[in-house]
């Protein structure tokens, strides 16, 4: 039977007759809710089901991950019963965790690993937000593949300044306690396709999460070519050089090429920006899938230049929060 | 009853498979894609999308007003009729490649050209 649903957005419910698509209930009440089509096409009004499957007709035309997370277009949404929606993701903390390990992987970068007190549903990639109990709160990419269950590891930069990080570095002991979001973001490895060749650049401690990439990714089978191009202005900066040579060595399908671009590089290194390099060597991207992570300024030019080098706009993986986490350079 | 011009195309489909290839000519333009300079590229892509929706003859709220509105920033800054005549050659540029017949391209050309005033704040 068809009757009028109760839809909450933050601290506002409100109703949405039948026949009514969600967006004009919206827009109704003054919820300012971007929009353009109003048709499905230009997928500006996406939004996101905190409780349960959207309709499946409100997903049409979306990226499986967030379909997976989700995410539908409110222009196309005749609610069939009560929705609980959001902008984007929500902060709810969905479990706790205990500090397991702390190792550093270079002067400046951490190895934090946490076990949840619950399995958590994530995707090598994705990142969480990790509270202390007064409240401050970042997000870490997930370093590790899935198959680890209900343990997490991040490498957490020591930031100049970095309330959270230096925190983490300095005070944190094994045994402590943090609180753990919900696994966010669409920066991951899907499979399906174990045939595409794929590009992956970071910066930074940007390789936490493109580690984690990889490593889902050889696991799942991957048969494509990867390339993981990994900088940092000096030799300070790289990490992971032994681990992502073995990797190398097992498998033929995977090329690593860690990159400075201040200063002479010892043997072994590349010299010069970690995404110029590799627009370099993969000069043409068509069918490529393309993951980058690291500085904000690295991130949007090499977007564009995946682009133009022929990948698919679906195809280039980027996650906003990096903007965020390397920020202070 | 005649099917739309947007179905003949393809629908959205079609509209998904113009967008990169009009999108990835357009940033290619050296006449142009100073005016792309400095977006997000998402969402200049949910726009290219919204364009070429437009232009299919599909599903859209185009009105006048938000053109003129969309592209005043842009016409301060120099755009004109030749940036336009790029464009125009790049959709029907897209269109060639994808093996859509002249006479379907010709009605896609003609929805587009009919917002030129539009873009141009004119
Ligand atoms: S308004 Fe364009 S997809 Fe909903």
């Amino acid at each position: 039977m068809m009757t009028v649903t109760k839809i909450k957005i933050d601290e506002q419910t409100l109703l949405c007759q039948v026949g009514e698509p969600l967006l004009d209930a919206l827009l109704r009440e003054n919820i300012d809710v971007s929009h353009g089509c109003r048709q499905g096409a230009c997928q500006s009004c996406m939004l996101r089901s905190l409780k349960g499957k959207p309709p499946a007709e409100a997903q049409h035309g979306l990226k499986d991950g967030l379909k997976q997370q989700n995410y539908f277009l409110a222009c196309l949404c005749y609610p069939e019963q009560d929705m609980e929606i959001a902008y984007t993701h929500h902060r709810d903390y969905v479990t706790h965790a205990t500090v397991k390990a702390k190792q550093m992987l270079n002067p400046e970068i951490m190895q934090l690993v946490i076990e949840t007190d619950e399995e958590l549903d994530y995707y090598a990639g994705q990142f969480v937000n990790l509270k202390r109990d007064d409240g401050l709160t970042r997000s870490y990419s997930i370093s590790n593949h899935r198959m680890h269950g209900r343990q997490l590891s991040f490498h957490v930069r020591r930031l100049m300044g970095g309330q959270f990080s230096e925190w983490a570095h300095q005070e944190l002991q094994i045994g402590d306690r943090l609180a753990v979001s919900e696994p966010q973001g669409l920066c991951y490895y899907q499979s399906g396709q174990p045939q595409q060749n794929l590009l992956l650049i970071g910066t930074g401690s940007g390789l936490a999460p493109l580690a984690g990439i990889i490593s889902e990714a050889l696991h799942d089978g991957h048969r494509g070519e990867i390339h993981l191009y990994h900088g940092s202005s000096d030799m300070n900066g790289l990490y992971w050089s032994e681990e992502m040579r073995s990797l190398q060595q097992r498998y033929q399908n995977f090329h690593y090429t860690p990159c400075i671009s201040r200063g002479e590089p010892p043997a072994g290194i590349a010299k010069g920006r970690a995404h110029e390099i590799a627009f370099k060597d993969c000069s043409a991207l068509k069918g490529w899938r393309v993951f980058l992570c690291g500085h904000p300024d690295m991130v949007s030019s090499s977007k564009r230049q995946a682009f133009l080098a022929g990948a698919s706009m679906a195809d280039i993986y980027a996650d906003a929060f990096h903007v965020a986490s390397s920020s202070v350079d | 009853m005649t099917e739309s011009l947007y179905d003949q195309l393809g629908g959205e489909a079609a509209v998904n498979a113009a967008v990169d290839i009009f999108y990835r000519r357009v940033l290619n333009d050296h006449r142009i894609n100073r005016f792309f300079d400095n977006v997000d590229m998402e969402q200049q892509a949910a726009k290219q999308k919204a364009f070429l929706t437009m232009a299919f003859g599909g599903p859209n709220d185009y009105t006048g007003a938000d053109m003129r509105q969309a592209h005043a920033k842009l016409v301060n800054n120099g755009l004109d009729d030749s940036h336009f005549d790029a464009v125009m050659e790049h959709l029907t540029g897209t269109l060639e490649e994808l093996n859509v017949p002249q006479n379907l391209i010709d009605q896609v050309a003609a929805i587009a050209e009919s917002t030129r005033d539009d873009v141009l704040g004119r």
